[in-house]
Order: structure tokens, then C-alpha cells, then sequence
């Protein structure tokens, strides 16, 4: 029953996206930034001309706390794995709503956001009530360029997030096998990683088989309606053996209209995708081509 | 035979400029990101090394111009890709280390990757006017005629290398692309030069 409310609401959204009015527009180095409204849906994208565009982040202001892309509750499905990680990096800020999540839900976490868009970032803090404290950080820089960094200055992770494909253009260098090795790298033991990924087009395949070729072993949690598709990945052995959750993870995500049990029961292990074609790497890596 | 020469040689020469100056940007990106300002500094580093070719090739072309040091211009940018292809890693590596800033450490690590070749390529297009100019009259018109096809040859390496060559090769790949381009492009301009001896001593 929840699951329907959440997949009408998400219906609502992107019906009625092209009718809602902006309120603000950003200047940026990358693309312009603008925020829309539509009754109490907030949403942040990115300024095209063409019509069908996709929401970078929203939020519900009757109720800030529930998460309103399908996707976030999939991610959050990730602390079924580990409900008590102590270092979170996500790449790909959004409107912070991760962020926002993790600081209620696992208030001792460390969570640092890396978002290349500084637009972005001051837009999520205006919009989205995200909030900065000692805990809660945010870089501005590119993923890779962060992620070796924090390699060389060995400050490792327990679930790193990576969220920074957002359907229109893929940043190709954080789709090879050398960037996902630098992630499994930054891993703690038993590490975590949840990537939002595609579930359409040529890519599929090449974006599996790259992950597999890092990772061995993939959890794939395809979102019930829209066409995300979250890989759980870790920095061991098996990665069923860590999956526990139990009726508290459940209640404590509730508020954010995640259901858990449904979630957790659509996590698969089978490869549904064509492994003879090429993983991509530093040197092949033309995702924005295969994508057509 | 020495007009058609130098004609296809400055097309080949506007291909394999665009072609490094794209698949560098790939090269740069697992570092720097591939953000505005690595593209910036890629684009810097090949408009000056290029600004510096042009004086370099017109000098250069005082000195009785011909085919054969026309060709060794061409083996030489060749030449100095070989290092960018071998070491950019551990050039990479080390420039990652000692610059924080993305910006001017994607502007250091084009220079070092990019400019040396770059330079010798932009010495082509002033040495090919001198070579192909008969009278003052008309060096206008055989300058315009040789910006045409080099740049037409930069248009077609640009469209080939960023729709078509990514998706099919690996980048080191279009690097020997450009590298075999410009090495058979100077032996070719050697084996003209001595077919045709007679011809190039009047330059």
C-alpha cells in the first residue's frame, strides 16, 4: 500500500513537471541551475530547452523528511547491509537529501557529499534545508579527482555512493574499471558501495560488466517503476552474508517512505545482462556514445 | 607532385592537431576531472604551443626551405608523441601530487604532455606557405588555399576522433594513429623530395 502511495506520488511529480513554475535559476560554470514548484513539490534540474528534462533532486514540503525519488529509498536499502557505517561519502550532491537522511538516521556517521557544481551545492543549502555541521560535509571537486585524493591521504571509507550519472551526460571517467578500483581501494574492509546506474540502452550491459569485472560479485535492486537500478557492491568475499535487516532497520526508515521488506525482497543476484561485451576502462570509455 | 604533397601533408597535419588534442583530453580526465577548466587548460596550452609553432615555422622558412626538412618537421612532432604515450601516467602521477588545484594542475600536465608536439606541428602551416608561395602576388590566395585544407583536415580529425575513434579504439591507439600519420606523412615528403631533387632546390 505505501509502495503505491510512493509510486503515485512519484507519478504526480513527473506528470506534472512540465507545468510547474520556476521560482529561482542559477548561473553555473556547467549548466545553469533551476528550481520549479509545483504545490508542495520542490524540484532542482537542469536548464535545457528541451522539454522533457529529469529532476535533479525534490523534496515534499508538506513532509520534508520523506524521500521523494524511488531511488533514494533503494540507496537507503543499503543499510541493510551495514546499519551502523561511520564514514559515507556519496559523489553527486543533489539537493542533499542523502545527506539530509543520514544525519537522523545514523547520527554519529561521518557523510562528506562531493558535488563538481558549486551552483548545485548552494542551491541545495537555499532550497533543500541542507545543512552543513562538523559531521556533514561537502567538497566541491570532481568525483575521481576526490576519491584520489582521499586514496593517498588513506582516509577510507565504510559505503561510498556514487551518484553522479544523472541520464543526460555521463562523466565517462566515473564509469571504468581504474575509477572503480580507486572506490574498491577506498573501501574499508567489508566496505559497501551502491551505485545508481542505468537500466536502459547499450549501456546496461558494458556498465555491468565493468562493475562485475571490479566488484566479482553484484546485487542489483531495480527500482518497482522508474528506470533506476541501484548496484550493491563490497569490498569483500560475499555479499550476502552481510545483508541483515530486521522489523527496527524497518520502522527507522518508515518516515521516509522506504519500505524495506518490498526493497529488500526485490534485491537479485542474477546477471541479466550480456557479459561478452568489453568493460570500459581509461582507455575505451565512449558511454555517452553507447548510450544512443 | 610537390603541390598535391604539401596539400595532403597540411590536411594530415590539421587531422592528427585535433585528433591529440582530443583523445589528450581523455588522457587528462581519470586526474582532473573533465570539467570546464581541464578543457580550458587543454585548449590554452595548444593555442600557445601552436602561436609558438607559426613564428618557429616562419623562421625556420628563411633557411632554404624544402621537402626534406618539410618532411623531418613531420617525424619530429611524430617523435615527440612517443613520450606522451609512455609516460603520461607517471607524469600524471607526479603533477597529482604536487598540485592540488585541478586548474593549474591540468594546465601543467597539458604542457608537459602536449606542448613540445603541438609546437613542431604548428611549424607545418608557415613552412608550407613558403614552400608552395611562387610570387607575392598570389601568396595570399596559396595561404588561404592552405588554411583551407589544414583546417578542413582539423574539422574532419575533430568529427572522426570524438564520434567514431573513441568508440572503436582504445586511446593509446589514437595516439599511433596520430603518430603513424605524421611519421608516413615526413617519409613520404622525403621520398617526393628525392624523386623530384630538381624541384625543391629552387625554394
Amino acid at each position: 500500500m505505501k509502495s503505491l502511495l510512493i509510486l503515485i506520488s512519484i507519478g504526480l511529480v513527473f506528470s506534472t513537471s512540465l507545468i510547474a513554475k520556476t521560482i529561482h535559476k542559477e548561473r553555473s560554470i556547467y549548466r545553469n541551475v533551476v528550481i520549479t514548484e509545483n504545490k508542495n513539490i520542490r524540484c532542482m534540474k537542469f536548464e535545457t530547452r528541451r522539454k522533457k528534462t529529469s529532476n535533479q533532486a525534490c523534496i515534499n514540503l508538506d513532509n520534508k523528511t520523506e524521500l521523494v525519488f524511488e531511488y533514494a529509498h533503494s540507496v537507503l536499502t543499503g543499510l541493510a547491509y551495514n546499519p551502523d557505517p561511520k564514514r559515507i561519502l556519496i559523489i553527486g550532491l543533489g539537493g542533499g537529501s542523502l545527506p539530509n537522511a543520514f544525519k537522523e538516521l545514523v547520527p554519529d556517521a561521518e557523510v562528506v557529499s562531493v558535488e563538481i557544481d558549486p551552483a548545485v551545492a548552494k542551491l541545495a543549502r537555499q532550497y533543500f534545508d541542507y545543512i552543513e555541521t562538523d559531521k556533514i560535509k561537502t567538497k566541491i571537486m570532481d568525483g575521481r579527482v576526490y576519491v584520489k585524493r582521499a586514496l593517498k591521504k588513506q582516509q577510507y571509507f565504510d559505503w561510498i555512493i556514487l551518484d553522479a550519472f544523472n541520464g543526460d551526460y555521463i562523466p565517462e571517467h566515473l564509469l571504468t574499471m581504474e575509477f572503480l578500483s580507486e572506490v574498491k581501494q577506498l573501501l574499508k574492509p567489508n566496505g559497501l558501495l551502491s551505485a545508481n546506474t542505468f537500466n536502459a540502452s547499450k549501456l546496461y550491459d558494458y556498465e555491468s560488466v565493468t562493475y562485475q569485472a571490479v566488484f566479482n560479485e553484484l546485487r542489483i535492486l531495480k527500482s518497482p517503476s522508474k528506470g533506476n537500478r541501484i548496484i550493491f557492491a563490497c569490498n569483500c568475499d560475499k555479499i550476502d552474508q552481510k545483508l541483515q535487516w530486521d522489523g527496527q532497520l524497518a520502522a527507522r526508515l518508515a518516515p521516509y517512505g522506504t519500505d524495506l521488506e518490498m526493497l529488500v525482497n526485490r534485491i537479485s543476484a542474477e546477471v541479466n545482462w550480456d557479459t561478452s561485451v568489453k568493460p570500459l576502462t581509461d582507455q575505451f570509455s565512449p558511454a555517452n556514445l553507447l548510450i544512443q | 607532385m610537390k603541390k598535391p604533397t604539401i596539400l595532403t601533408l597540411a590536411f594530415c597535419a590539421g587531422f592528427s592537431i585535433m585528433c591529440f588534442q582530443l583523445v589528450g583530453g581523455r588522457l587528462l580526465a581519470p586526474y582532473f576531472g573533465s570539467s570546464v577548466y581541464v578543457w580550458g587548460s587543454i585548449i590554452t596550452v595548444f593555442m600557445l604551443a601552436l602561436s609558438m609553432g607559426y613564428l618557429l615555422g616562419g623562421k625556420f622558412s628563411l633557411f632554404r626551405p624544402n621537402l626534406k626538412k618539410y618532411g623531418f618537421i613531420f617525424i619530429s612532432s611524430a617523435l615527440t608523441i612517443i613520450p606522451t604515450i609512455f609516460f603520461s601516467e607517471q607524469i600524471m602521477d607526479w603533477v597529482f601530487a604536487m598540485v592540488e588545484d585541478p586548474r593549474y594542475g591540468s594546465l601543467f600536465a597539458s604542457s608537459l604532455l602536449f606542448f613540445i608536439p603541438t609546437v613542431i606541428m604548428g611549424m607545418i602551416s608557415p613552412y608550407s606557405v613558403r614552400i608552395l608561395t611562387i610570387s607575392r602576388d598570389s601568396s595570399g590566395h596559396t595561404a588561404g588555399f592552405l588554411y583551407f585544407v589544414s583546417t578542413l583536415g582539423s574539422a574532419i580529425g575533430t568529427i572522426m576522433t570524438s564520434f567514431y575513434f573513441v568508440l572503436w579504439f582504445e586511446i593509446d591507439l589514437i595516439f599511433w594513429l596520430t603518430f603513424g600519420i605524421l611519421f608516413i606523412g615526413g617519409l613520404s615528403s622525403l621520398i617526393v623530395n628525392s624523386l623530384v631533387p630538381h624541384e625543391t632546390k629552387e625554394g
